[in-house]
This record gives C-alpha cells, sequence and structure tokens, in this order.
C-alpha cells in the first residue's frame, strides 16, 4: 500500500477486476492514493493503464473489487456529482470542432450546471478565465480548436479538465506528441496544481524518466495486473523494467534531482562496446 | 445580460422576422397573385371571399406544413449529425423515409387508402413505426453495442426497405406508380386540417424538447467518453433525442413524403454562419429549415403556374446551389 492511513485517501482501490467479454483487462488491482499525492501509472502498451482510469471514474464497469473515493463506494456519487471530484483528461479526444477555445472550456462547467440552467453563470465565465490564466491560454481564448497546435490543444484539454474544479485529477498520456519544452510545460504546471490545491493526480506516462521526475509514487503495470508500486528508487530497478518491458536498461541517476534515471541500451550497441573475446 | 443570451435574442428576433415575411410572400403569392397591403383587409373583412377560402383553405395549411416540416426536418438533422459525431447524417439514413415510403407504397398497391382520409399518412405512419422499433428492439437486446454500429443498421434497414419498395413499384400498375411516384418526391398538399395542427404542434413540441437538451447536445458533440465524464447520462440522452428525431422524421415523411436535403444542408449552413453552440443552432436552424422550404415552395408552386413542381425537387436543387455558394465564400 503507498499510505497506510485510511482516513487521508483520497481513492482506494481494493481488488479490481474488470473483464471484456472473456478477457481479463484488470485482475486483482489494489491501491491507495493518498491527498495530494501524484501516482504515475507506467507499464508496456496494453498492460491496462487507460483501462485502469477509465475503471476508476466508472466509464469501464468493473467485475469485482471495490473503488472508494473519499472513503465512499464511487457507485453512491452520482454521475453529476462525481464529475465535481474527478476530472480526466483522455488521449482519445479529439479537438477537431470549429468550437472557440472558450466555449469548450465552459463545457468544463457542465456538472454545475443545474437542470433548466440555459446559460452559463458568471460564476463560470469567471472561472474559465481563472483557469484560462492558470495553463496560459488566455490568448487562444478566441481561437477554434481545430486551429491549434498539438501543444495548445493538450493545454485546453488540461484547461477544460480543471474548469471542473477536481479533488483528484487523471490524465492519460498528456505527454505524448508533444516537444520536450511542452512535456516540461504541462508536468510543472501539474506539480504547481499539486502543490498550491493538494490535488491529487494520477497520471499515465510512457516516459520513465518524466515519471521518476514528477511522481511521488509510481505503479507498474504489466498485462492487467500490478507488477510493483511504490517510490520511483523501488520501482525503477533494471530488474523490474527489464521483467516488464523486456528491454535492457542501465540505472543513474538525475544529477540535478537526485531522482533514478534509466537509460536506454540498444543490444547493437551493446554487443559493439562489448570487447571483442 | 450574459453576452451569448444576447447574440442568441437577436438571431432568433431577425429569423423571425425573415420568417414571418417569407410567409406574408407565400400567403400573397400564386396562381392568383394578391397584394399584401389587400391580404390584410381580406383576411380581416372578405371573410366569405373567394380568396378569403384560398388563402386560409390552401395557402395557410400549406405554410404551416411547411414551417412544420422544414423545422423538423432540420432539427432531426441537427440531433442526428450531433449524435453519430457525422457530418453527413441526415434524417432519412436511419431508413425512416425508406419505412415510411414502403408503408404508403403498399397502402397504394393494394388498395387500402380508398376508405379513409387519413389512410395515406398513416400506412406512412405505420411503416416509419416499424423502421423505429427494429431499430430500437436491435438497441435494446443489446445487438447495437455502439452508436456508430446503431448508424450502420440504419443504412442496411434503409438499402433494405429502399429495395422492398423498389420491388413493389416494379409489380405495380402503371397508374399506382404515378401515384407512389409523386407522393415520393414531396409535397406540403395536406388536405385533413387536424393532421396539419397536429404536424405542427408536434414538431414545435419537438423544437423545445431539442432546446431543452443543447447544452448536453454539445458536451455530447465531444464524444461519448467525455461527455460521460462531465456528467452527463450519455445513454439516457441519446436514446431520448434519437427516438425524437425518428417520431419527427416519421411524421414528416407520412405527411409531406421524401423532401431530401433540408435536414443535411439547413444544419450546416447554420453552423457555417452562427457557430457550433447547439443553443443556437438547434432553433436557428429550425426557423432556417422552414424559411427555405416555405420559398421552395413558393418556387414549386410558381415557377411553372398553374402546374406544379414537387417540391423535393426544388429543395435539392436550390439547396445544392446555395450551400455549394456558401462554401466557396465562406
Amino acid at each position: 500500500m503507498i499510505n497506510n492511513e485510511q482516513n487521508q485517501h483520497v481513492l482506494s482501490v481494493s481488488q479490481l477486476s474488470c473483464r471484456q467479454s472473456s478477457q481479463f483487462q484488470l485482475r486483482d488491482i489494489s491501491f491507495n492514493i493518498p491527498k495530494g499525492c501524484c501516482a504515475g501509472i507506467i507499464g508496456p502498451n496494453g498492460s491496462g493503464k487507460t483501462t485502469l482510469l477509465k475503471a476508476i471514474t466508472g466509464y469501464i464497469p468493473s467485475k469485482s473489487g471495490t473503488i472508494q473515493y473519499c472513503n465512499h463506494a464511487i457507485e453512491s456519487y452520482s454521475k453529476q456529482a462525481l464529475s465535481k471530484e474527478i476530472a480526466i483528461v483522455l488521449q482519445s479526444t479529439e479537438l477537431d470542432q470549429s468550437m472557440h477555445v472558450e466555449d469548450y472550456i465552459l463545457l468544463g462547467r457542465n456538472p454545475y450546471r443545474k437542470r433548466w440552467q440555459f446559460w452559463e453563470s458568471e460564476e463560470d465565465v469567471h472561472i474559465a478565465e481563472t483557469v484560462m490564466k492558470i495553463t496560459q491560454i488566455e490568448s487562444l481564448r478566441y481561437r477554434q480548436l481545430n486551429a491549434l497546435s498539438g501543444g495548445e490543444k493538450q493545454l485546453v484539454r488540461i484547461a477544460r479538465a480543471l474548469a471542473q474544479e477536481p479533488n483528484l485529477f487523471l490524465l492519460d498520456e498528456p505527454t505524448n506528441h508533444l516537444d520536450i519544452a511542452h512535456q516540461l510545460q504541462i508536468l510543472t504546471l501539474l506539480n504547481r496544481l499539486q502543490r498550491q490545491k493538494n490535488m491529487s493526480i494520477m497520471i499515465v506516462l510512457h516516459d520513465l524518466n518524466l515519471a521518476s521526475e514528477f511522481c511521488d509514487q509510481l505503479i507498474l503495470m504489466e498485462n492487467g495486473k500490478i507488477f510493483k508500486m511504490g517510490k520511483a528508487k523501488d520501482v525503477l530497478t533494471y530488474q523490474n523494467i527489464e521483467s516488464v518491458y523486456h528491454t535492457l536498461v542501465i540505472e543513474g541517476e538525475n544529477p540535478i534531482s537526485k531522482k533514478p534515471y534509466v537509460f536506454l541500451v540498444s543490444e547493437d550497441n551493446l554487443k559493439k562496446s562489448m570487447p571483442q573475446s | 445580460m450574459n453576452q451569448k443570451a444576447i447574440k442568441f435574442w437577436i438571431i432568433l428576433s431577425i429569423l423571425l422576422i425573415i420568417l414571418a415575411g417569407v410567409c406574408m410572400i407565400a400567403l400573397a403569392m400564386g396562381t392568383m397573385n394578391i397584394s399584401v397591403d389587400k391580404l390584410f383587409w381580406i383576411l380581416l373583412n372578405q371573410i366569405d371571399s373567394t380568396e378569403y377560402t384560398i388563402l386560409m383553405q390552401i395557402r395557410l395549411p400549406r405554410i404551416l406544413v411547411g414551417i412544420a416540416v422544414g423545422g423538423a426536418l432540420s432539427l432531426s438533422g441537427v440531433i442526428l449529425q450531433a449524435v453519430f459525431r457525422n457530418p453527413l447524417v441526415e434524417p432519412y439514413t436511419l431508413g425512416i423515409s425508406g419505412g415510411a415510403a414502403l408503408g404508403v407504397s403498399i397502402s397504394i398497391v393494394f388498395s387500402l387508402n380508398q376508405s379513409y382520409a387519413l389512410s395515406l399518412p398513416f400506412f406512412g405512419m405505420i411503416g416509419a413505426g416499424c423502421v423505429i422499433l427494429a431499430i430500437y428492439c436491435l438497441n435494446a437486446f443489446g445487438v447495437v453495442q455502439n452508436v456508430q454500429r446503431l448508424l450502420l443498421i440504419g443504412v442496411m434497414i434503409s438499402f433494405i426497405s429502399n429495395s422492398l419498395f423498389m420491388l413493389i413499384i416494379s409489380l405495380s400498375k402503371s397508374e399506382q406508380m404515378h401515384s407512389i411516384m409523386f407522393w415520393t418526391m414531396g409535397s406540403l398538399e395536406e388536405p385533413n386540417q387536424m393532421l396539419v395542427y397536429c404536424l405542427l404542434i408536434i414538431s414545435l413540441l419537438g423544437c423545445l424538447i431539442t432546446s431543452i437538451y443543447s447544452v448536453d447536445l454539445n458536451v455530447l458533440s465531444l464524444g461519448e467518453a467525455d461527455a460521460f465524464h462531465l456528467g452527463i447520462h450519455v445513454e439516457r440522452v441519446r436514446n431520448i433525442l434519437l427516438f425524437l428525431a425518428s417520431i419527427l422524421t416519421g411524421f414528416c415523411v407520412s405527411i409531406s413524403g421524401i423532401i431530401g436535403f433540408v435536414g443535411l444542408v439547413v444544419p450546416h449552413f447554420v453552423r457555417l454562419f452562427l457557430g457550433s453552440d447547439h443553443r443556437t443552432v438547434v432553433i436557428a436552424s429550425y426557423i432556417t429549415g422552414a424559411i427555405f422550404i416555405i420559398l421552395c415552395d413558393l418556387l414549386a408552386r410558381t415557377l411553372i403556374s398553374p402546374m406544379e413542381l414537387p417540391v423535393g425537387i426544388v429543395t435539392g436543387l436550390v439547396g445544392g446551389l446555395i450551400f455549394i455558394y456558401a462554401l466557396v465564400n465562406k
């Protein structure tokens, strides 16, 4: 368990299994996320990372096990109440509409809409402005979504989710297809939100070094199961990585942050560097 | 007041004024032209005149059918394009028109429509209803797992009913074939006044319900997963709106035949000029659809007067040309 103090947990997942047709997508998943923690989910393609995020929100129904948010079963929350607490940024969201950025972000206020409310309240507009400021996209306010670059789109997606004012923020590979500057920008922003708003974050990342750098805890997944979880130094060992990814790596350390750093090694290069016998 | 709300009311007012103007012109013009100032005078003072009968018994019901059908078909187009997130879907894609056409052709061929005045639209509705029922049964029994499969099944049902329709035509006598073909090409003429008012009320109710769900449509247009995570009951909202679109289309097709293009083009046209916010698009499409179809019917009535063209042909021709022009220039 990542944290043993039950009351501090924002999310507790216990023996969760999800199955689609005859195939298990998640098997016997158990973990706790303390409040204000940034947990990174890592693992090879198809290991169930995205499924886990979608199962937490109830989008993919679970077959067995329990998911508790703030000590209450996730099913006890109404859909609207849950979307005020948990926001998710999905990888699959396509922003190809001609909608304006501001209108898109205002859709994030939908969970707060009353049944017969037709127009956004002043508070909604104010919150949309605030999240645009936090994510530094004020200049994009009146731009159309389909005219944005990849990095801008990702920031806009994050801003829309932040407009939900979540306490638990789930992100599925938010740094995909982005250059290093945008990757750093997004992860720094998330770390700032985590500190300032005491927000809990679960983030799926492919880059092990980014995960090591920005996450407090890591969950390493393999074939729908948790292979290992804990601090980066315990998870990112060459034995763990080699057995899950079937890839050679060398462990190292980031000279500035002193956090674990993983060097990839191609077998061809390894052979070349070996002295001829 | 919210800036968007102000914009909404301005657009609504302008469109309503245009609609009123178009209705007036459509009342005044026809085989017998009446000037607009005389129009009011006849309507207020000459209740017993022939002109009054023409205006109230022939032209007004046609305009009301035009408003109901144009509005309802555009509305269905807006709903279906948002729910399926596919810009090429239109009210006839789900096979509802095919079902209605089949019902009508069966009633003509087997001479079932001679005993009751209502029977042609009645059989159309039965045909459309069967298709709606088939789609919903497949949906309810879990055959349809996602919305794209639902769309594919709709397209297949459309092909099947169209083939059956063709089969019936090929087996029918020539005068029967003529009446089936004339119905297929669409007309706003409906002699039964009660049916006209029924259609109008259903169509306006549809507009009201869709407007209530317009914010949900905005969220749904982001995709199923995102809508779910924004607190929308995706399945429930989708089923209500699809059912509404089917009912509206079924009624329209049964009464006015197949009037193509309106449901496909009007929502696009409105989005091109007014943006993609469904709060505006829903109501603007309804009124624009009504204006468009009344104008097309006016052309159909007056172009080769006293003969009359089927309105479906005019909507296709005029709609297509205007849309290409707008697309090229915007």
